[in-house]
């Protein structure tokens, strides 16, 4: 553990953490701070799908069930049972990661393109639980009242601790990426990635490895989507299983680099761009999905290896420094 | 009870129609073991060929079925050297990925072009009345075309020249390619055949109930279903597949609320494929 703080990408890390909280600060530049809650929340949601899609060689094509689950269990104990924020996020992560381990454990014995067929079937499933679970509301689902705010100290200033607390979040994600990736268990993952029957020969435990993986990676989108939907301070069913985002994550994860902790969060910002363009376009805004799909089989035809792949051809020294 | 009967027997009508539906996806797994992504889509896509046909031209819905066989057959032959022909014989992520972002871009042609409003083909066919009840016209003409189509596919894959070229390439297609089958020809045919059939059970879908532009996703899930019950790979237990379906949805309908049916599919999906790997009606993998 300690070894980690040694090498100069954890102080990238750092320094991209310290300048998501510092820039919006300087100026009190709201605008600047939505923008970048939501690079963050790319940034966390594809970091996360890399788990699996880079690391595991598994797609998640349902990866958002963890995104609005953790935002459904965490609104509902602010709104209902008047729980802190801090404690109820925490109550997200922990739950939805638990729930993931226990779907991981049956799902995962699925290999390849079933597991991913399996995940488009968990969405649609929890999402059609949550549309029928009447203390969620069903499909007109929670609105939190104002007064949720005050143990913060009044709606401005929730914003700005639910800012803090994404940033945090997705900190957390970069450093559980780099953890994983220069750990045993990410080697593991990664020898899945390249060929599960030659790994598991050689002794790794795959399906507990594969379940793991799942449940740590639905740890944080949990606490992201909690921090959304606390921040909009209502929840619905078709906001918070929008198979949009999750679809987004892997465009991000791909355009990026699947595998790389870097790539994925220059591809973060490069589509949080993108997607700040295509929106305020007027031709373009309509054609969203369609030019993001193009983007995707534009990446997956000709560069799979993405942006970091193409980097790393260039300057292989880099490999080490920017994983 | 009669009224479970009833349901019963109307489910397996349905459930004929999802098997159509699900043997153009399991087609193209047991020809190239690539999962369509696009299927959905192209469900779809049939949907609204129907309907436009059927406005334009005020015909009855079931003259649609030629045309967008034909088109649908050109579609898939345009898919496969769009999206699959690279594809082919790499890791399953990344025919999964590139059929996903085709699935993307038609979705978003087609909510830009649609928007996600409900649209309906009306069929005013006299039902069969059995006693008390009465079975919709429609559920029954649909079934009985599902069964035809089926039938069709059959025959091509096992009667002709060219189907036993497909199921060779299924097979083993470096042995096909060595004993002088056309391989990529045979799959680009295969995905062509695919689509088609993804198509023509849209048509069937939308005389049976209204459709959005995104009903696809729903189809697509239940043909996932309707596949691993039948066995991946398989077109004729696809059918079978369907039936067991539609048995259930008939089964459970009476006794649950309509949004609850796709959370007992799934559950049974992921049952079926932890505990039967290779499909229930499947007897080996492979019998294509």
């Amino acid at each position: 553990m300690l070894a980690i703080v040694r090498r100069p990408f954890f102080w990238i890390i750092a320094l991209v953490i310290a300048i998501f909280v510092a820039a919006p600060l300087i100026g009190d530049d709201v605008g600047l701070r939505e923008s970048l809650i939501l690079a963050a929340l790319y940034i966390t949601l594809a970091s996360n799908i890399n788990l699996m899609l880079g690391y595991a060689g598994y797609i998640n094509f349902g990866s958002i069930v963890f995104y609005g689950l953790g935002g459904y269990i965490c609104v509902w104990l602010v709104s209902a049972h008047g729980w802190p924020l801090g404690a109820s996020l925490i109550a997200a992560g922990i739950g939805v990661s638990a729930l993931a381990l226990l779907f991981g454990l049956g799902i995962l014995r699925l290999r390849g393109a079933f597991f991913a067929l399996a995940t488009i079937g968990v969405n649609e499933g929890v999402q059609a639980f949550a549309e029928n679970f009447t203390p969620w509301g069903g499909s007109s689902g929670i609105y939190m009242s104002p007064a949720a705010f005050k143990p913060l100290g009044g709606p401005a200033e929730a914003l700005w601790i639910v800012y803090f607390l994404m940033v945090a979040v997705m900190g957390l994600s970069l450093y559980l990426s780099y953890g994983i990736k220069s750990s045993k268990f990410g080697l593991g993952l990664l020898a899945i990635g390249q060929n599960e029957d030659a790994a598991a020969i050689l002794g790794v435990p795959t399906p507990l490895y594969k379940a793991l993986v799942y449940s740590a990676s639905a740890f944080l989108p949990a606490m992201a989507g909690g921090l959304f939907f606390f921040k909009s301070a209502f929840i619905q069913p078709s906001d918070a299983f929008d198979l949009t985002l999750s679809t987004e994550a892997i465009i991000v994860a791909m355009l990026g680099g699947q595998g790389t902790v870097t790539g994925v969060a220059l591809g973060a910002y490069l589509y949080e761009e993108l997607r700040g363009y295509l929106l305020t376009s007027e031709t373009f805004s309509h054609f969203q999905l369609v030019i993001a799909g193009l983007l995707l089989l534009v990446i997956v035809l000709f560069f799979p290896s993405g942006l970091m792949g193409w980097i790393y051809s260039r300057f292989p020294r880099l490999q080490k420094v920017l994983p | 009870m009669y009224g479970i009967l009833a349901s019963i027997v109307d489910g397996v009508l349905v459930g004929l129609v999802y098997g159509l539906a699900a043997m153009g996806l399991t087609l193209i797994w047991g020809v190239m073991d690539v999962i369509n992504l696009t299927h959905g889509a192209m469900i779809v896509a049939g949907m609204f060929a129907l309907f436009l046909i059927v406005q334009a031209f005020g015909v009855s819905p079931y003259l649609a079925l030629p045309p967008v066989l034909i088109g649908g057959f050109f579609a898939g032959v345009l898919l496969y050297w769009i999206a699959v022909h690279r594809m082919v014989g790499r890791p399953p992520l990344m025919s999964l990925l590139s059929t996903f972002s085709v699935n993307l871009v038609l979705i978003g042609i087609g909510t830009a072009v649609w928007g996600t409003a409900l649209f309906n083909v009306n069929v005013s066919l006299p039902g069969l009345t059995v006693g008390r009840y009465t079975f919709p016209g429609g559920h029954i003409v649909a079934a009985v075309l599902a069964i035809v189509i089926a039938a069709a596919l059959y025959a091509f894959l096992h009667y002709t020249r060219m189907g036993k070229a497909v199921r060779a390439v299924a097979n083993n297609r470096e042995a096909a390619e060595l004993v002088g089958v056309p391989t990529t020809r045979m799959l680009a045919i295969s995905v062509g055949i695919g689509v088609a059939l993804a198509g023509v059970s849209g048509v069937l879908i939308g005389t049976l109930f209204p459709f959005t532009v995104l009903s696809g996703d729903t189809y697509e899930l239940k043909g996932f279903v309707v596949t691993v019950l039948g066995g991946l790979g398989n077109p004729v237990g696809a059918l079978l597949g369907g039936v067991a379906l539609g048995l259930l949805e008939g089964l459970v309908a009476p006794f649950a609320p309509v949004s609850w049916t796709l959370i007992i599919e799934f559950a049974l999906f992921v049952v079926v494929l932890v505990a039967f790997p290779t499909g229930i009606f499947a007897s080996r993998r492979g019998s294509l």
